[in-house]
């Protein structure tokens, strides 16, 4: 009887099991994803699955099942594999049948060959995935999923901690005993190779690890291997994942959640050295440079293998929602929290009033700008972006960065772009295409869905831009003005579609375009910033925080409409609006209001646009105007 | 030779030509096939009747019989031979290869062997079809003993005889390629060929897989299978030929036939485990190209004890080192004898899928290939190319101490054909390439959607729906979009006809102009969209670059050149510097582009239509002033626009109460609206696509009839007030705009009604553009001279005015700036600003009448 710890902790097991009933016919790749799809629908099993977001690779078991949340960064080619493949036992001429599914490498035992021309053989394709954890994942989620996982399944790998660790350091013993000789050549020779790293790697790694967590990059090795994050100073594993089935249907920077199989197999990081000592003799498989080689088959340890079995877009990271909104369950969790939203949203424009100094319109554009989301595009235009500039930010760094740091407390992802001189020449926003590498290097423009991207602009000193930072700041207006990113493929460009919700903080308006500048009026400036911001987030009890949380990624995901007699309505004030002034009153200011109509009706839970809501969008819009007329004013005084 | 135990492996290697050794089946390197072999490996039993030469063929491999015998490697099984020899008349032995065979007709010609075909003859095929073809074998055979190729239905000598007669035979119905240009269409093509090659001496011979479709398809069907078997035997049967024609032809060795434009795949996206071993075309780019590696083929080793020496052929990459000589049999004394040794070159290169046929949001594949022997540095980095090859997986061993393999194959193309596709900018138009090949229900569904009487509003205002309004401007780029009929005038000296229409777009900032453009530039496949703010003169041309890796000048193409029959969209026109708006004067009217720098002179065809859009001198569009002075362009350029559209910002109650309810059903409309727009889309995109290639219309009589008496009528509007108001460029613009209308109906003749809507768009536009501002009249004087005829008059009269006055003040030979210019704003009855007065001082300056120097203005 296959218990909760079979499929869990020795899958292969369970395939094993159902290749062997099913073998002539090939149905029983599919009868493998039906079983563990009715496996993770029991109660809660999914979260009896270890996470790689959450548990160090080396905790856990090789060839266990495992999820891993995570984005998209790449796309390998895909790789043609032995689907089935027969072994023959040359003493006894026994042929045994097995499957190249789920593994990297094609396994027999001891006294076996793989007969490489058995007409058994059966070759399959599948596509590989290069993927990192989501960018800018805020704290707090890391915090909350990993907290929301029964203990259970912390325990059961746990369980293998200590001896998992002593278990697999003597396997990687019996390993170097395999090939002592290797072993000494990695360690005498030059530390440029791939192989290499992982020779090095290897001693050092218990200690590392042991003390550092993540952090897997040991010191002594020169050239570290880049694991090709987005943003600067991230940390996590990343991975390469193998998807067997309908790969078509995802995308670059996508955000999935998977279940499959951990591959971290030693052998895995030997090929590589192998292949380069043929190399010489072999052209045929040198055909990767090493540098190729290095990418797109790093040390096992440093990047680990998930075969998936099964994988899902995620509409959201949040782990405080259910992550489908559309089964029954999670639908019962909507209207409660629709039934208590409009306390939430009071407080939460409370906390955020006192975040902005005191000044409710911002606060209130705040709001809207967090809950803004692309929800289509129409021919090239992205509808529903929201793009705040919040003009007259106090000049100094501690302003900005801790509405940045609220900003992170509130939603799933986010990151804070400071947008200085020195960081706009020299910090790489597009992605690009290495060609030696064949891999796309990324760019702190590649980011998923809804991450919120704060731009500092205060920060923003006289220089000269040269052309690499013309290029990342024209790459951040086409960013905002469209929301794609034309990545770098070198011979020519390709456009990404992205949504991502960026926030402009500056002195005075800003020099990227925004589709709306609310200026700053603090009504107090605090005599100690620092004090007055870190107070602010104490102050606010975790329940609260949490329901903040929810409020801003569930309203995102709401459904908007117009009835047909706003419509008119809206029709006849804008026809109204023109008249009076047919100068300042233009087809963007329509779209404008429409935008913060729908925004404000979404953020008190209304899903159509009523006549009072159009009008409270148009006195929000006239005050946001009239603070500006009256700034440039001022500042035609001061000149 | 071979024992009989070993037959069944053996012969299956050798038809590899691998020979692979019976006792050590793990090295074999290759997936095994699944289905097309299995007969073989399964039952001996059915090895029997396989029809095999006898052995005493082996050892005459020039007797003719041997052609229908199995593979050479009988000969030899001894020696592993490692390339791939399914017929043992062209490639022969290592030893005949080096010697020459003597064979009638050929003539010791040597033959060179085919790296592209068999150099990783350790892959044996992964093959995933299930119909095998066991029956055609099986059938063939029982039709009188014939012999096949082993695992194959190939014959040789039937396949030999088939493409002989296609060779003799096959004339080109239509004649498309501009590589046709000399060929004489009605005698057989490639007979033309062969002749070809032995006038120039390059022996390859280029066959085309369509003609040997449309000609053969069941022998298409073996090349495309088989191309490993198949292959070799054209050789052969292409040698014969020409060598019975041209037995004195001295080549550098036989001649190869190299297939191309298979239809097999097309999209690297497409190739999957089935595609292995087979014969495919794919397009793509190339990203990168490897160093030469020359691959040893055959290894020379000298005794150094008795001087014996012998040659060893490389086997799977290695080579086996004799370690006794035969001759004197000292162990360890051959010594490796590098020059002697052969080695062929080798190159490894990287593609990757064209853009146009990547999904969205994905990232390009790449595929590698492998160049042999004069293929190599054939393409350079960033070249588009149709690479035609056979597909191999090849197996990564992890450790040949371990017994397990990595579960992954490696895949490679050994090209066998290049055919680069931007490299024919260079010469004519080549239509096959750029077509775009529809499905038959397609091209229904397009007649279908054709026939509809409102087909030119329906299309018009499927383009850019989230732009309101506008129609006019639409529909004039719905025109553009499909470009007039192309014609070529080259005989009577006129050249090439510009058949892309331009058109240039002005108005208010903000009224949605750079949102069309995008529109357009993600609608077409050849778009290109560049700022004119960002662009220089070179980014818009091509520049001459050193390749920093092969120290070579490349020619890098810039946005026209890349927008060859398309459109390149570029905004803020009036922005971009007067230099580099100088190299659009060529482009928009001889649709070339000359280009003389660091020792490449060349010109370049730039068939592109040019979407501008620029935005008034002062912000807003000054209706008191006319276009020219509103945008500020040189009126060369503008009048090389077929349409100038203005989109001002209409101020009335009624657009905007529809302006109004456009955008709010943006804001609600859910995203399965959005997707029935995205098919309408896609439905537009290959409407243009089928009316651009497909569709030529040519001009009726009665349509040209009505052209000549809209030309006359526009000449006669200005002629009443002695001026000019239509040049030839309007008459043809005119042409352009109606052919493309009657492209818009699928029609093949222009008709009157096309040119009735060519002539409306065309005064639609004028009357915008062209109206004079002070007087309401649409002059056309205003796009070609950059001033209305009612201007010139007032500049002339102002000057007669100033002579006058001058004339009054007596004989003083000069005279005061100031002074001058307030006597005569004091004398005029209309106001004078002092540009006026300027213009009317050049204009007397121009006449010798005075000169001006600083401050004061000489009488001469």
């Amino acid at each position: 009887m296959p218990c909760v710890a079979d499929w869990l902790n020795n899958p292969f097991s369970i395939v094993q099991g159902i290749f062997a009933q099913n073998v002539p016919n090939s149905d029983w790749e599919k009868k493998v994803t039906e079983y563990f799809k009715e496996k993770l629908k029991e109660n809660n099993a999914t979260n009896w699955v270890p996470s790689l977001n959450d548990v160090p690779v080396h905790y856990l078991k090789p060839n266990s099942l495992v999820k891993f949340r995570c984005m998209v960064q790449d796309m390998f080619d895909p790789e043609f594999y032995m689907g089935v493949y027969e072994t023959v036992d040359p003493n006894t001429n026994a042929r045994v049948l097995h499957f190249g599914k789920y593994r990297d490498v094609a396994e027999c035992g001891p006294q076996q060959e793989i007969d490489l021309n058995s007409s058994q053989t059966v070759t399959s394709e599948r596509q590989t995935f290069y993927c990192v954890p989501v960018p800018g994942e805020s704290a707090w989620v890391k915090e909350i999923s990993f907290l929301t996982e029964p203990v259970l399944s912390r325990v059961s790998p746990s369980t293998s901690y200590t001896p998992s660790r002593h278990k697999r350091s003597y396997e990687e013993d019996e390993d170097m005993d395999l090939h002592p000789s290797k072993q000494k050549e990695q360690h005498t020779g030059n530390c440029s190779s791939g192989g290499d790293i992982h020779g090095c790697v290897e001693p050092k790694r218990l200690e590392t690890e042991a003390s550092a967590g993540h952090h897997l990059i040991s010191p002594n090795c020169s050239p570290p291997l880049d694991l090709n994050f987005p943003l600067p100073g991230e940390k996590g594993p990343a991975c390469l994942v193998k998807v067997y089935e309908s790969w078509d249907s995802f995308k670059v920077n996508d955000v999935l959640e998977v279940y499959g199989i951990l591959s971290v197999d030693p052998v895995l990081s030997i090929v590589n050295s192998e292949e380069r000592d043929s190399s010489t003799l072999n052209p045929v498989e040198s055909m990767d440079t090493a540098e190729e080689q290095r990418v797109h088959s790093p040390p096992a340890s440093l990047v680990p293998r998930i075969h998936v079995i099964l994988a899902q877009k995620l509409q959201h990271i949040n782990p405080l929602l259910p992550a489908c909104l559309n089964e029954e369950e999670s639908k019962t969790f909507v209207s409660n929290f629709m039934s208590e939203l409009s306390p939430v949203r009071a407080e939460l424009l409370g906390f955020l009033t006192h975040a902005l100094l005191g000044d409710s319109l911002a606060a209130e554009y705040l709001i809207l700008h967090l809950i803004s989301t692309v929800y289509a595009r129409r021919d090239v235009l992205p509808l529903g972006k929201f793009t705040v500039n919040l003009s007259g930010c106090p000049r100094n760094n501690i302003f900005t960065e801790h509405i940045y740091r609220i900003i992170q407390q509130l939603v799933p992802a986010s990151y804070r772009l400071q947008m200085t001189i020195e960081n706009m020449n020299h910090s790489r926003f597009i992605p690009h295409k290495d060609y030696t590498a064949n891999r796309l290097v990324s760019g702190v423009l590649q980011l998923a869905s809804n991450t919120s991207l704060v731009v500092d602009e205060t920060q923003l000193e006289q220089g000269q831009l040269d052309t690499k930072g013309v290029h990342n700041v024209t790459a951040l207006g086409n960013l905002i003005t469209w929301q794609k990113v034309d990545y770098d493929f070198s011979y020519h460009q390709m456009e990404f579609p992205c949504n991502i919700n960026v926030l402009i903080t500056s002195e005075g308006r800003s020099l990227l375009p925004s589709d709306c500048q609310v200026h700053l009026q603090p009504q107090l400036i605090p005599p100690n910033m620092e004090e007055y911001m870190s107070s602010l987030l104490t102050a606010v009890l975790p329940s609260v925080l949490n329901k903040f949380r929810i409020y801003l990624s569930l309203l995102r995901l709401l459904d908007y409409s117009i009835s047909e007699e706003v419509t008119k309505a809206v029709e006849e004030d804008f026809v109204e609006m023109r008249k009076n002034d047919p100068e300042s009153v233009t087809a963007d200011d329509l779209h404008r209001t429409l935008l913060v109509a729908r925004f404000l009706s979404l953020s008190v839970g209304q899903t159509t646009l009523s006549r009072e809501r159009w009008l409270r969008a148009r006195q929000l819009e006239a005050l946001r105007k009239a603070r500006l007329q009256q700034q440039k004013c001022v500042n035609g005084n001061e000149l | 030779m071979s024992s009989p135990a070993s037959t069944p492996s053996r012969r299956r290697g050798s038809k590899r030509g691998r020979g692979s050794n019976p006792s050590t089946p793990q090295d074999a390197r290759s997936p095994a096939s699944q289905k097309r072999r299995t007969d073989d490996s399964t039952s001996t039993g059915e090895l029997q009747p396989m029809p095999t030469s006898p052995p005493a063929d082996m050892q005459s491999p020039g007797g003719p019989d041997a052609l229908f015998s199995s593979p050479p490697q009988f000969q030899h099984s001894a020696i592993p031979l490692d390339f791939d020899i399914s017929s043992p008349l062209t490639y022969g032995t290592p030893s005949s290869r080096v010697e020459g065979t003597p064979r009638s007709g050929v003539r010791g010609t040597p033959v060179r062997q085919r790296p592209d075909l068999g150099s990783v003859r350790k892959a044996r095929q992964v093959d995933l079809h299930s119909d095998g073809p066991a029956e055609d074998m099986t059938t063939e055979q029982s039709l009188g003993q014939k012999l096949v190729i082993w695992g194959t239905d190939v014959n040789v000598a039937s396949c030999k005889e088939k493409f002989q007669r296609f060779l003799q035979r096959f004339i080109d119905p239509v004649r498309k390629e501009d590589e046709d240009i000399g060929l004489d269409l009605n005698e057989p093509r490639y007979m033309q060929r062969l002749e070809e090659i032995n006038m120039i001496g390059e022996p390859f011979l280029n066959v085309n897989c369509d003609h040997l479709r449309s000609f053969d398809e069941n022998l298409y069907r073996q090349l495309i299978r088989y191309p490993q078997e198949v292959i070799p035997t054209f050789d052969m049967a292409a040698n014969e030929i020409f060598f019975d024609r041209y037995p004195d032809s001295i080549l550098e060795h036989q001649i190869q036939v190299r297939p191309y434009n298979a239809l097999k795949t097309r999209n690297m996206r497409n190739l999957n485990p089935e595609d292995i071993d087979q014969l495919i075309t794919i397009s793509g780019m190339i990203i990168r190209s490897s160093q030469l590696i020359p691959e040893m083929q055959e290894a020379f080793f000298k005794c150094q004890v008795c001087a014996f020496t012998t040659r060893v052929e490389i086997d799977r990459g290695r080579i086996a080192e004799p370690s006794v000589c035969k001759n004197c049999n000292t162990v360890h004394s051959m010594a490796l004898i590098h020059n002697r040794s052969m080695f062929s070159d080798k190159q490894m290169v990287k593609l990757q899928e064209s853009p146009e046929d990547m999904p969205l949001g994905q990232t390009p594949h790449t595929v590698v290939l492998f160049a042999h022997n004069d293929l190599v540095d054939k393409v350079q980095p960033g070249d588009r190319v149709n690479v035609t090859g056979i597909y191999r997986a090849v197996p990564i061993r992890v450790n040949p101490r371990v017994s397990s393999v990595k579960s992954v194959y490696k895949t490679h193309i050994d090209v066998i054909h290049y055919r680069k596709t931007d490299s024919k900018r260079l010469h004519g138009v080549d239509e096959e390439a750029e077509q775009k090949i529809f499905t038959e229900e397609r091209v229904g569904m397009l007649k279908e959607l054709s026939k509809k009487i409102d087909i030119y509003d329906r299309l018009s205002s499927a383009l850019a729906p989230s732009i309101y309004e506008h129609e006019d401007i639409k529909k004039g780029i719905l025109l553009q979009l499909c470009g007039g009929s192309r014609k070529d005038f080259t005989h009577t000296g006129r050249g090439n006809f510009r058949a892309e229409i331009n058109i240039l777009l002005c108005g208010d900032p903000g009224t949605s102009k750079s949102q069309l453009l995008k529109y357009v530039y993600n609608l077409v496949p050849r778009g290109q969209y560049t700022s004119g703010r960002g662009s220089s003169a070179v980014g818009l041309t091509a520049y001459v670059m050193k390749d920093p890796e092969t120290r070579q000048l490349v020619l890098q193409t810039g946005a026209l050149v890349l927008s060859d029959n398309g459109i390149c969209c570029i905004d803020e026109f009036d922005k971009m510097n007067e230099s580099t708006r100088s190299v659009l004067h060529e482009v928009m009217e001889q649709q070339t582009l000359s280009i003389a720098k660091a020792g490449i002179i060349c010109q370049l065809n730039a068939r592109t239509s040019i979407l501008a859009a620029a935005n008034p001198i002062e912000s807003q569009w000054n209706p008191k002033k006319t276009t020219i002075e509103n945008i500020q362009l040189p009126h060369t350029l503008l009048s090389r626009f077929d349409l100038i559209f203005l989109m001002l910002d209409p101020r009335d109650e009624a657009y905007d109460r529809r302006l109004a309810r456009h955008l709010i059903s943006l804001y609600y409309q859910t995203e399965e609206k959005m997707e029935e727009e995205y098919m309408d889309m896609a439905v537009l995109r290959d409407y243009i696509a089928y009316a651009r290639s497909y569709v030529n219309p040519r001009l009726s009589e009665e349509a040209g009839q009505t052209l000549i008496e809209a030309y006359v009528d526009m000449r006669k509007i200005g002629s009443g007030r002695g001026m000019v108001s239509a040049y030839p460029r309007q008459l043809e613009s005119l042409i352009r705009l109606a052919e493309a209308h009657a492209k818009v109906r699928f029609s093949e003749k222009v008709e009157t009604i096309d040119v009735e809507e060519a002539k409306r768009l065309h005064r639609e536009a004028l009357k915008q553009s062209a109206t004079d501002p002070r007087t309401g009249i649409v002059d056309i004087s205003i796009l070609t001279t950059g001033m209305s005829a009612t201007a010139r008059k007032r500049r002339e009269e102002l000057a007669q005015a100033l002579r006058k006055l001058i004339q009054s003040k007596g004989k003083t030979p000069a005279l005061k700036y100031q002074q001058l210019f307030d006597d005569l704003r004091a004398q005029s009855d209309t106001a004078v600003t002092k540009e006026m007065f300027e213009e009317a001082l050049r204009a007397l300056a121009d006449d010798d009448f005075l000169t001006v120097t600083g401050k004061t203005v000489r009488l001469l």
